[in-house]
Order: C-alpha cells, then structure tokens, then sequence
C-alpha cells in the first residue's frame, strides 16, 4: 500500500516541475491540475477525506478553472514569453536547491525531536470529527474568514473594473435587438 | 466502513516521507516563482507553496491524531482562494494598463 505513496509523490514532483518549465500557460495549468489531484491522492492516503473533497472542490475545481479563465479571455496562452537572463535562472535553480536542501538537512536532526505518534485514530479525517472541531472551537475564525471572503470579493471587483471615468455615465444606446440575445453586463447596466 | 487498506497506508508511511515531500514541493515553487516572468505562472507557484504547507499540516494531523491541524487547512485554503482572486484581479488590471503580464514591466515598484 505504501507504493501508492511513492507513485503519487512522484507525480506530484513531476507535475510541479512541469509547472515551472512549461512553455505555455495552458501546459502549466494543466500540469498544476494533475499536481493538486495527486495530492488529493495524498489526502486520502492519510485518512484525511474531508480535505481530499474540499480539496478537490476548491482548487481543482474553482481555483484552476479561475486560472483557465483569465488565461482565456486575456488571450495569454502566448508561448514566446520573454525569459530571464541565463544568470537569474540558474541562480532561482541554486537557490531553490539550496534552501531544500537546509530545510533537508535541518529536518534530518531535528525529526528525531518529534515526539511518538500517540494512538492512532482511524476517524480523525472524516467529516464528523473535522466538523466537530472546526464548528466547537474554531466557529470564530470560521465567521472572520467570511468577512476575509467579501472583503476579496469587493476588493476583485473594484481592482477589475474599468476605471474610465468617462465611459462611466454611458448613454442610453438604444439596444434594437433586445432580447434577441442576452444582454451583455455593460448594456444591463445601462438599460435599466 | 472498512477502510483499512487505505488507512494501513498511514502507519506504513514514515512521517519524514511527508515532510521530504512537501519541502521538495515547496523549493520547487519558490524556485519557480524566481524562475519565471509570467505573472500567471508566479501566482500558480504561490499555489504550489501553498499546497505542500497544506500536505504536511495534514500529514502531521493525520500521524498525531489531531482535527485541529486539519481545519487550520481548510482555513489556509481559504485564505488561498480570497488570495488567488485579488491575484487574479490585479494580473488583470496589469494587462489593462501596461499590456503584459511579464513581472520585470513593474520594476518599479521595487524602488
């Protein structure tokens, strides 16, 4: 069973690197999709099943299609990125790899300090216990996060407007085909 | 519910796995984030890092026991998508006003 481990972590690892040297934005998003789902793999293999579905829901299914979106309409799926100097690259790449390997040889030491795992108890991932916890001790920050969520949601909507002071009171253009096709968000606005 | 077979994978797996895991996870976001000029592909590395933080909180949760480690994910992957949707709004606001993503067209701001 623990060979499922390996395969998934070395599906994560590759994707993630696919990620970082993929040529087109579309390849990346792709790769970063395949990444969150073997790392939902990953949540399951730890029991932790609640997460795996949130998981899934949130990143792969609003997160990354968000991604898809702007991709899409911005029209940024241009491959001729201009890259960084020779230099800059492989310094990211060294110290990328230095850092990992600090954290690696920190870890080494300081793992041993870990204290025993105490008894193991199969439902703690599962959807009554993480509930419990998250609507007992944790119901405040569970409400602030809500206020956290309409302050991101304003924030996005007042960073992405336009803002052309002078298309703002636009005139009336009378919309002939009304109803004829659905009225796009600017004349909406207007005709009402 | 029998789920033995999937949970024997917890106490097969040593915890040092998880934690090799998720830091190689998170080096490779950072040196993506260093790697890279496109604003799109900087903020997906930024999801990356995310995501090997929330590996190991879950793994960590899941060896000792504890639902709280596993709501403080669910609290971080909020926080990821509140994140990721001003990210999302400001690369467009970018793209509107100078017409490009590439991050070196607001080095300015590094002054």
């Amino acid at each position: 069973m623990q060979y499922v481990f390996y395969l998934f972590a070395l599906i994560s690892i590759a994707s993630a690197l696919f990620v970082v040297s993929a040529r087109s934005p579309v390849n990346s998003v792709i790769a970063l999709i395949i990444c969150f789902l073997s790392i939902a793999g990953h949540y399951v293999l730890l029991n932790a099943q609640f997460l795996a579905m949130v998981h899934v829901i949130v990143y792969t299914g609003a997160i990354m299609v968000l991604f898809l979106f702007v991709i899409m309409l911005f029209n940024l799926n241009t491959a001729s990125e201009p890259r960084k100097t020779l230099g800059t690259r492989i310094a990211a790449v060294v110290s990328g790899g230095l850092l990992l390997l600090t954290l690696l040889a920190a870890v080494r030491v300081g793992m041993e300090t870990i204290p025993a795992q105490v008894g193991y108890d199969g439902s703690v991932g599962l959807v009554r216990s993480v509930g419990m916890a998250l609507f007992n001790e944790f119901l405040l920050p569970f409400e602030v996060s809500s206020v956290l969520f309409l302050s991101a949601m304003i924030g996005a909507m007042v960073l992405a407007k336009k803002d052309a002071p002078s298309n703002l009171p636009r005139p009336y253009t009378g919309n002939t085909v009304k109803g004829a096709q659905p009225p796009t968000m600017g004349t909406s606005r207007t005709a009402e | 519910m029998n789920m033995e077979p999937i949970t024997t994978a917890i106490r097969t797996v040593p915890l040092e796995h998880y934690v090799f895991l998720s830091f190689t996870l998170f080096c490779i976001g950072i040196a993506g984030v260093l790697f890279r000029r496109n604003t799109i592909i900087i903020l997906m590395c930024l999801e990356l890092m995310f995501n090997s933080v929330n590996l190991l909180l879950a793994a960590f949760s899941s060896h000792h026991s504890d639902p709280s480690g596993q709501v403080f994910v669910f609290f971080i992957m909020l926080v990821a998508a509140a994140e990721v949707t001003v990210g999302l709004a400001i690369l467009v606001m970018m793209k509107r006003n100078v017409d490009s993503i590439d991050v070196n067209q607001l080095n300015r701001l590094k002054w």
